[in-house]
């Protein structure tokens, strides 16, 4: 959604406000961030460990709170894992191609994003839910989708769904067809082509949104909790254990695991930041 | 992008990536989107229209919808001076503010709303100044609207900002030179072709906060026609099993979202035809 781009420098030349309007602008910029960013994000480290390091230790090795470690990191990879596969096919398709539609295909591939992820949830529901479309067939021959791991890998794929396709299409366009062609014509099959060729030229793209889609996947809450029931240790992802700790009035814990996804968050910026930088410096095709 | 329809044709792959990607596309998004307009022609027109229109749901959404305007609203002032900020001054820790506006992006829902409720409950860090002027945000329709804020700031700073830093200088100077003085150039040549911008980040902001879940239901309260959001009431129709019900909610809120989509798409092909491109 942030598109990567070069920060031009600002510049103090004479067509600039007076001293006293910029000072109060940057005062209003800043409190603005600091009362509504930078506070909710120091409340989570400062009451996880509002009980001392002890505590936040504790609360992180509980039985439920490593299940819910090991569910979301599951839930994850899978998603990340086959959103991945799919993202590079619909880039490689979309930006290598010319065909009629393609512009209703990125509008189709970007729906997810404007769905409220209570909706991603719901459609899944519809369909597999006792009530569902195809529930009672499922019932019949016991499979599990709903209130089970493949419900909660379903809306997770849902929701993260754009994030690696939206990162290569601008990138993969760019660069042209001109290298692969080559490639081709000099006698490379079409995946060592895609493997020497393509691959090389779009790795930070690609790493750009595989940890985007990862960020989301890992943090998803409004999709996941509607189909994921709430099992204890069973089908709690972190997210989903933060807000059942936090109801129940057990705020170091919930707040334990609210500052691990926390970190991810502020792991996920540090990278997209320099992940940017080199998608800048990268945005021509290499020579050799 | 130089290569001529004919000569793209010669790599090969398109029919495999274009099947995957279609065949993809339709199990994860397609088929269970069109299962939701399914479910809604189970119901007649009177039911969907008694759904929609009895006093609950109408409360849920007028708070969703009305609420998320008023936050994107602020954001859009907000985004504006903060835009403004980043790109015209040097300050300390300019740069560092620049990453800071990406945290509502990066910050999983459910945490940033646990954070936002204990920030201002009533013995919070600022819920507590805020108790002594009278003013209770946690568990309001204001938690509501703070939390609307917080997740759409970055939506408005974002799309403005690559804008304003390719905003040509010398139109600036033409104006100055002209005899505009700095009141009128920023208010008359900037802001004016910054319009675009800010309205595409309005209505994503807007967006955003209309369909938002996790990080408004801890600060809201939750009370049925006072501080539920739509969102909220669809799940809350889900765990009664009054599956038709939350489709039908569910089916006006994406029209609604699908409409705003829209109107983006149509405001940033206005901008393309308004701003020659340099």
């Amino acid at each position: 959604m942030s598109q990567p781009q070069a920060w031009s420098v600002p510049r103090d030349n004479v067509h600039t406000e007076p001293g006293l309007i910029r000072f109060v602008i940057v005062a209003i910029a800043v409190l603005f961030l600091t009362v509504f960013v930078v506070l909710p994000l120091v409340v989570v480290f400062a009451q996880a460990f509002s009980k001392g390091v002890g505590a936040y230790f504790s609360a992180l090795s509980d039985p439920e709170a490593l299940s819910a470690i090991r569910l979301t990191l599951l839930v994850a990879a899978i998603s990340v894992g086959l959103n991945l596969v799919f993202g590079v096919a619909a880039a490689w398709a979309i930006a290598k191609f010319e065909f009629t539609g393609k512009t209703f295909l990125i509008t189709l591939i970007d729906l997810p994003f404007s769905v409220s992820p209570v909706i991603s949830g719901l459609v899944f529901v519809l369909l597999f839910g006792a009530q569902g479309f195809w529930g009672p067939w499922l019932q019949a021959h016991n499979i599990h989708v709903l209130f089970a791991v493949p419900g909660i890998v379903l809306a997770t794929i849902f929701v993260t769904f754009p994030f690696v396709a939206r990162s290569l299409i601008p990138l993969m366009q760019e660069q042209g067809t001109q290298e692969e062609e080559a490639a081709i014509s000099l006698g490379a099959s079409g995946l060592q082509t895609f493997f020497r060729v393509t691959l090389p030229n779009i790795k930070w793209g690609l790493l750009y949104g595989v940890l985007l889609c990862n960020a989301r996947a890992m943090g998803e809450f409004g999709a996941v909790s509607v189909v994921s029931g709430h099992i204890r240790g069973e089908t709690n992802t972190m997210p989903l254990l933060v807000e059942i700790l936090y109801n129940e009035y057990q705020f170091v814990s919930s707040f334990a695991i609210a500052s691990l996804l926390a970190m991810l968050a502020l792991i996920t910026l540090v990278v997209k930041t320099v992940l940017e930088r080199r998608l800048d410096e990268g945005q021509i095709p290499r020579d050799d | 992008m130089n290569g001529s329809a004919a000569r793209r044709s010669t790599l090969p792959g398109f029919g495999l990536t274009m099947g995957l990607t279609l065949t993809w596309l339709s199990v994860i998004i397609l088929i269970p989107l069109a299962g939701l307009f399914l479910k809604t022609f189970e119901l007649s027109l009177d039911q969907f229209w008694a759904i929609v229109t009895s006093r609950r749901t109408l409360s849920a959404l007028k708070i969703s919808f009305g609420l998320s305007f008023a936050a994107a609203l602020v954001n859009l002032v907000m985004g504006t001076i903060i835009v403004w900020a980043l790109v015209r001054y040097r300050f300390p820790g300019r740069r560092l503010f620049d990453a800071i506006v990406d945290i509502p992006f990066a910050l999983p829902t459910a945490v940033a709303g646990v954070a936002l409720t204990q920030l201002f409950a009533q013995k919070g860090w600022l819920g507590a100044p805020l108790a002594e002027l009278g003013i209770k945000v946690a568990f309001t329709p204001i938690g509501i609207f703070v939390a609307m804020i917080f997740i759409g700031i970055p939506f408005v700073v974002r799309t403005v900002q690559p804008v304003l830093i390719d905003l040509d200088v010398e139109i600036e100077e033409a104006a100055a030179s002209l005899g505009a003085n700095r009141w009128h150039t920023v208010f008359r040549v900037i802001l004016p072709s910054l319009i675009p911008a800010l309205l595409t980040g309005f209505a994503l902001a807007f967006a955003r906060a209309v369909g938002e879940y996790g990080s408004v239901i801890f600060i809201a309260g939750n009370l049925p026609n006072v501080s539920e959001i739509a969102p909220l009431l669809i799940v809350i129709r889900l765990s009664e099993f009054r599956y038709a019900d939350a489709t039908a909610i569910a089916v006006v809120m994406l029209v609604a979202s699908f409409l705003i989509i829209f109107a983006v798409n149509r405001l940033q092909r206005w901008a393309q035809t308004r701003i020659p491109a340099h």
